[in-house]
């Protein structure tokens, strides 16, 4: 780890290269990190697919990785910004409470999931199970998504410019599907919904605040048509 | 768990790096399967009417030369062989079948791990890097290359039970995941005449594409079978003695990310394995897509296959 002075009116950035310390090294310096310091700014160099880079910070920190990176990055990020110039394994930031995470490239399966808050963005296409059992978090998803996205998503918003693949939002609770291309087919439960001005007006601050250039009226919105929330007494005979 | 990785060299520039590049690849995926590991290299065809056969044998000290004798004897043609490990690498003029009758007949204990006329299987439990260093890999060249990681969990950890597995004709299979229909699937390949030597589920794989194949289908219409009748989860790495195959199931569990330049095809479990390759910042990286098929064969344009799914309604 070295720290550079990049000059009195910039703040230091750490830089972090993983050709010659660990992931343990890194995560353990981002722990360290006080909550309620100013912001510092990272750079972690030569990822190579590595696993769990940047889990479980809790400060104001701005952490950029450069290259791919393995699974489970970012994961339970809180208040940190994380961008990722590469592509992603599985699990990316994984249950995020708060803050930012961008991938410049395509994420693997289960993207976001069990987030809770926070903002994820994915400039690239997202494969299975994207947002699934999402409590809170916002998911941005320029390109496409996979099956299964938004299985049991119970709050927060994704967001697909691209199509979405089968079984999209299957037994989806209170979460907010907005899809741009085309649907492959719909979950159980899951329905599509009308697009009222308050949707468009929300969508498009969320895409603007991605910094992702989509028109929100080019959008459609689903949701949970609710059957599945309470018993059927009418289906007690499949039992 | 399970590793499994796959190299294929476009440019022939490469060839004698094959193991070189390889090996790493291998070794990366140690954290995925500690116990068993193995890898298919194809190079060095036999000559035209002769095949090429692997065997391996429990006692490092097996006598090789007095089984090539015996053999020699029998098919009444040259036997060349080549002590590798526990394993030994034999040629002749001889067919698969009687081959396999003739080896089980003299020697029970010798496994046949492969047969064919490109395709080398060598396998062994311990960790990769031990298994890699047994067979000297990383001095082999080839076109291409198959390897797993294994972490076992549903039959033996032992060399029989290890990937890859070959069914003979060239073709072999590694797999990350499991099968939940394999004793059924056995049964009915045992009544078409498929023999098993284990109890492990990838050997069924192995045999039911090599039944598909035998029934005149194309690698990928036998693979597209496969979606129908193999029930579980799936990543497959495909070899054959031009190219190979890549599929995985409608669930897609298992991962997989695949990478191509110019001078290469690669697959891998993970992206680690595949980051010290030659090129590959500026390769064309992508996670294959649940229940397509994607090929390479010698000479032909890069393909994927991709057809609608059939869903239940």
């Amino acid at each position: 780890m070295s720290k550079h002075s990049t000059g009195a009116a910039q703040l230091p950035e750490y830089v972090h290269d993983l050709k010659q310390s660990d992931v343990r090294a890194l995560n353990q310096a981002l722990h360290d990190l006080d909550p309620a310091a100013p912001v510092t700014h990272w750079k972690v160099l030569n990822a190579a697919g590595d696993h769990a880079l940047a889990v479980g910070i809790d400060a104001n920190a701005n952490v950029e990785i450069m290259g791919h990176v393995g699974y489970y990055c970012a994961g339970m990020n809180k208040h940190a910004t994380v961008t990722i110039h590469g592509n992603a394994a599985t699990g990316l930031a994984e249950n995020i409470m708060s803050g930012v995470v961008r991938l410049k490239g395509s994420a693997s399966q289960s993207a976001a999931a069990t987030g809770r808050g926070g903002l994820v963005v994915i400039e690239g296409n997202a494969a299975a199970r994207c947002g699934i059992s999402m409590k809170g978090v916002d998911i941005v998803v320029q390109g496409s998504v996979g099956h299964m996205s938004g299985f049991m998503a119970q709050r927060g918003r994704l967001v697909v410019c691209g199509d979405a693949g089968h079984a999209l939002g299957d037994s989806l609770y209170e979460a907010q599907i907005y899809v741009r291309g085309k649907v492959e087919d719909l979950g159980a439960d899951c329905i599509e919904k009308e697009m009222r001005e308050e949707h468009v007006k929300e969508l498009q601050a969320l895409l603007d605040k991605a910094g992702i250039a989509a028109d929100a009226r080019e959008f459609r919105r689903y949701g949970s048509a609710r059957k599945l929330y309470n018993f059927n007494i009418d289906h007690a005979d499949a039992y | 768990m399970c590793g499994i990785v796959g190299l294929y060299l476009k440019d022939s520039a490469l060839n004698a790096r094959l193991g070189e590049l390889f090996e790493p690849m291998l070794i990366e995926m140690t954290q995925r399967g500690p116990d068993s590991s193995g890898f298919a290299v194809y190079r060095n065809p036999a000559p035209e009417g002769e095949i090429k056969a692997v065997l391996q044998h429990p006692d490092l000290a097996f006598d090789w030369a007095w089984l090539a004798a015996k053999l020699m004897d029998r098919f009444k043609v040259d036997v060349d062989f080549k002590r590798v490990h526990s394993h030994c690498l034999v040629v002749l003029a001889a067919k698969e079948v009687g081959l396999r009758a003739e080896i089980s007949a003299l020697v029970p204990e010798v496994n046949v791990v492969s047969v064919g006329r490109y395709i080398e299987i060598y396998k062994e439990v311990g960790l990769p890097e031990e298994v890699a260093a047994f067979f000297d890999l990383k001095a082999m060249g080839g076109t291409h290359a198959i390897g797993h990681t294994r972490m076992a969990t549903e039959s033996a950890v032992t060399t029989a039970g290890s990937h890859p597995f070959s069914t003979g004709s060239d073709l072999c299979l590694v797999h990350n995941g499991s099968l939940s229909n394999h004793n059924r699937l056995r049964r009915n390949l045992e009544r078409y005449g498929a023999v098993f030597r284990t109890e492990n589920d990838t050997e069924v794989a192995a045999n039911y594409f090599d039944w598909k194949l035998q029934q005149g289908l194309s690698l990928e219409d036998a693979l597209y079978a496969g979606i129908e009748d193999l029930d579980g989860f799936y990543t497959f790495c495909i070899g054959r003695s031009d190219g190979f195959a890549v599929l995985r199931d409608p669930i897609a569990c298992k991962p997989a990310v695949m990478a191509e330049t110019e001078q290469w095809v690669a697959m891998a479990s993970e992206y680690r394995a595949l980051a010290h390759l030659p090129g590959v910042e500026s390769a064309r990286l992508w996670e294959p897509e649940p229940a397509t098929v994607y090929v390479w064969e010698g000479h032909k344009a890069a393909g994927t296959y991709r057809r609608p799914l059939q869903r239940a309604s």
